[in-house]
């Protein structure tokens, strides 16, 4: 593309959106190769990278018969994990079409993959889950969707990728795709009328990552495939932030105060900033998780320890310019008309949509640490902007991701996804995780070395059974 | 080019009404909890994904939008859980927008950190003087640590090649436990370089400043985890996810002032390791390399023994805009002779204590 033509496209273009996507998969299924292929082909490799790639194909004797390089290099990583064979940890890729900007979170398949899965899944818009034509359904697919229904996330595809090894056969894809379907009906995934919330919508693709078809373009290879290509989905799919913005209702943890009294910018006061008028300037600054706000609004203010406030939004401030309305995820700052002592780790929200906040906490945990979860252990919870000590009271089951089956357990390990219930030190305004992924979501951290020891996902309070052993 | 500015431009302005004046179509306000919120949520998604996308036009906020805010709710967030911030600021473009980020996040309040510029000797003088205008200009405390100083003392060597990059780890490193720093925020990105394609957004350091790869925490949500103990520090990468086309079109786009080299000059030059490298005190000429004069441009600043300059008639920003996105090679490939030295340059750096 000449420099004039590409000049003249940026002018007309429409300002892209931002979509975030993760891939998962079991060991050879091709990932790394898919992964390749959709930044070729998307022309995301710069040359001096794909020379690099092309010199270290021929050195180490691969790019196959056709004698080509070997995509799958392309997301080679770090030293250890070249001289190991194997990819240590989450990598995150950048490409662009036309339309969009895309962000992809690269998650090896066959170590650590609930770890990974998780990781990738939690600021995912879209998952990836590659399958092998020839293997079909695994167990480790099985794993995959389960972790996927848990974390919410909003589209799932499932590349059904080596198809040209199984010569482009309609019944081999039919087949997979009816077992992919069967398992997401038992999961609760991808029904519309699903009560489990989760997953809205499932794609199901046939792709070849080695030679291309279905990647970027449509295959005619594939005539009895007539749906998109695999990028053609990724750009069309609403992002995340798109859904809670219009679906959900205001959220807004406090981050800090902004009050600069003395301290005003010098550039802002060059620029003409009026001194006096922002001598007792005082505002909340924050992003919002979920839904919008106007100018004009009633909001509830929640802080520990008081019951909610509730007063108006007089303005949304961000840097300079007064916006009459904001949404997710935007980062402002919001005024309001009565003075209330409020501070980072408060929230602000729509009137009297928060139900009280509470010291007990019910929830999901997908366990991320070598180090096992006890019952009587005492940890942290950061949610939102606040963190507070907790008392593991008990540990109420395990998911078998295979099964999906909620089994008995009083500890948790490794890549264990399980269920627990919490006493926090202090009352939060916990909601639950199907209906709200920001504010149902909380880290549980080591109080010793700091370290993070696990994702977790509010559930509702199982109410009248309180004490006993529940599954959900 | 006006100076940085806090007050958006009226482009910018107009970016975000545009995303945000629209009816919302299917806007549920007070949408009672429970049941409902998730019911809707499943019910008006459509399975056409094409159908989808044209329902959710009128409120998606712009790729640079989504960045900028994701930025600073970051730097936000480790202003409001460390002590001790400071911003790594040596004028190049990079930190430059994130101190334009930084402006934005506190508006109309000050930037309430320092800025910390690891100099290594061999600056481009324009690139300096650029530096403390700006430092000025936002009424910033600026602390510096000093290459030279630690050569003189004996604590650093000078590297046969000549190249001062690798060297500013332990200035760095002294500089930050010397003012008790338990944040420091870089520019980097992560589609500069594989080592940096699995930085975390906040990352732990140990008490050798070391970065370990394989134990990373994992980064879930937006929830960051900067919790460390005595003598470890957090590094905070808020600009992680964006590319060096976003940096250039946010530039444009906020009217940002940059160091003049980063736009099209004519510069006395000479062949060197497959780049055009500046006459200068630090970086003269072999008798069989040619001096020449062309028109270049910088694409990094860093190092001027080190740094290459690109051919370019790019004298603007929009200009700039349209040759990145037509570019064919890396920033770092094109650029840096620091980053050639192995397949793990990046690597190696970084898990010494590197920015």
């Amino acid at each position: 593309m000449s420099t004039e033509t590409l000049a003249a496209g940026l002018e007309t273009a429409l300002p892209t959106t931002l979509f975030r996507f993760a891939t998962a998969g079991s060991v050879d299924d091709g990932k790394s190769t898919l992964v390749g292929r959709l930044l070729h082909d998307s022309k995301a490799i710069l040359s001096d990278t794909l020379d690099a790639v092309a010199r270290t194909s021929a050195d180490r004797g691969f790019g196959g018969e056709k004698g080509g390089i070997d995509l799958a290099l392309l997301t080679d990583g770090l030293r250890a994990e070249r001289e190991q064979g194997i990819t240590i940890d989450v990598a995150y890729r950048y490409f662009a079409t036309d339309r969009r900007s895309f962000i992809l979170a690269d998650c090896p398949g066959h170590v650590q993959y609930t770890k990974n899965t998780v990781t990738g899944a939690s600021t995912a818009d879209a998952v990836v889950v590659l399958i092998d034509a020839r293997k079909g359904v695994l167990e480790q697919t099985r794993r995959h969707l389960s972790v996927l229904q848990l974390l919410r996330v909003a589209h799932v595809i499932v590349a059904v990728n080596k198809v040209d090894l199984v010569d482009f056969s309609e019944q081999v894809f039919r087949d997979i795709e009816a077992d992919v379907q069967k398992v997401a009906r038992e999961l609760g995934l991808g029904r519309e009328d699903s009560n489990a919330g989760g997953v809205t919508d499932l794609f199901v693709v046939p792709v070849s990552a080695l030679d291309g078809d279905n990647v970027v373009d449509r295959s005619e290879r594939t005539p009895w495939y007539t749906g998109p290509a695999l990028l053609e989905v990724l750009e069309s799919l609403p992002a995340a932030d798109e859904l809670e913005a219009e679906l959900e209702s205001f959220r807004f943890p406090v981050q800090l105060v902004i009050r600069p009294q003395g301290a005003l910018a010098p550039d802002a006061v060059a620029a003409g900033l009026d001194v006096e008028a922002y001598r007792d300037y005082r505002a909340y600054a924050g992003q919002i998780t979920e839904g919008s706000v106007k100018v004009g609004d009633e909001v509830s203010v929640i802080s520990p320890g008081h019951e909610p406030r509730t007063t108006t939004v007089i303005g949304i401030d961000f840097a300079g310019q007064s916006l009459d309305e904001a949404a997710a995820p935007q980062s402002v700052a919001v005024r309001l008309a009565d003075e209330i002592d409020i501070a980072r780790g408060d929230t602000i929200a729509a009137a009297g949509t928060v139900r009280e906040s509470t010291a007990d906490l019910y929830a999901s945990l997908a366990w991320l640490s070598p180090k096992p979860l006890r019952e009587g252990q005492k940890v942290l919870v950061k949610h939102g902007t606040r963190t507070v000590q907790a008392l593991v009271r008990n540990v109420t089951g395990k998911l078998d991701l295979a099964t999906f089956n909620v089994e008995p357990a009083s500890n948790l390990e490794l890549n264990d996804i399980g269920h627990a219930q919490l006493r926090l030190s202090a009352p939060l305004p916990l909601e639950n995780y199907l209906h709200h992924r920001r504010t149902g979501a909380f880290l549980v951290i080591d109080p010793i070395d700091g370290n993070t020891l696990a994702a977790g996902l509010v559930k509702d309070h199982p109410g009248d059974h309180e004490d006993e052993r529940y599954v959900i | 080019m006006s100076t940085y500015t806090t007050n958006a431009t009226p482009d910018a302005a107009q970016g975000v009404a545009s995303g945000l004046s629209e009816p919302r179509a299917g806007l549920i306000e007070d949408q009672p909890r429970g049941e409902g919120a998730g019911a809707a949520f499943g019910v008006t998604s459509t399975p056409g994904a094409a159908s989808a996308a044209s329902a959710l036009q009128s409120t998606r906020l712009s790729s640079l939008d989504t960045l900028e805010s994701e930025a600073i709710h970051i730097i936000r967030e480790v202003v409001a859980e460390f002590e001790k911030p400071a911003l790594l600021f040596s004028g190049g473009k990079d930190s430059v927008v994130m101190l334009h980020l930084a402006t934005k996040a506190f508006w109309p309040g000050k930037v309430p950190f320092p800025v910390l510029h690891v100099d290594t000797g061999h600056n481009f003088p324009e690139v300096i003087d650029f530096r403390d205008r700006t430092v000025e200009r936002l009424g910033l405390k600026l602390v510096v640590g000093s290459v030279q100083e630690f050569i003189d003392s004996g604590e650093l060597a000078e590297r046969a090649d000549g190249t001062r990059n690798p060297l500013q780890t332990v200035p760095l490193l002294d500089a930050i436990q010397k003012n008790k720093f338990d944040a420091v925020f870089g520019g980097g990105r992560r589609d500069e370089d594989k080592a940096r394609a699995k930085e975390r957004i906040l990352s732990l350091r140990d008490e050798f400043g070391q970065w370990d790869p394989r134990n990373q925490r994992p980064e879930l949500w937006n929830l960051y985890n900067g919790r460390h103990t005595v003598g470890q520090h957090v590094r905070a990468f808020p600009i992680s996810n964006w590319t060096e086309l976003d940096i250039w079109r946010y530039i444009e786009r906020e009217n940002i002032e940059l160091p003049g080299l980063y736009y099209a000059h004519e510069r006395e030059v000479f062949a060197r390791d497959g780049m055009w490298r500046a006459v200068g005190e630090v970086s003269q000429p072999l008798p069989n390399e040619e001096v020449i004069t062309k028109l270049v441009r910088y694409r990094t600043v860093g190092d001027m023994s080190c740094t290459g300059a690109v051919e370019s008639d790019a004298r603007t920003v929009a200009d700039v805009v349209v040759e990145v996105a037509a570019s064919t090679l890396t920033e770092r490939g094109a650029t840096r002779a620091d980053d050639r030295i192995s397949e793990a340059a990046m690597e190696d750096r970084k898990k010494d204590g590197y920015f």
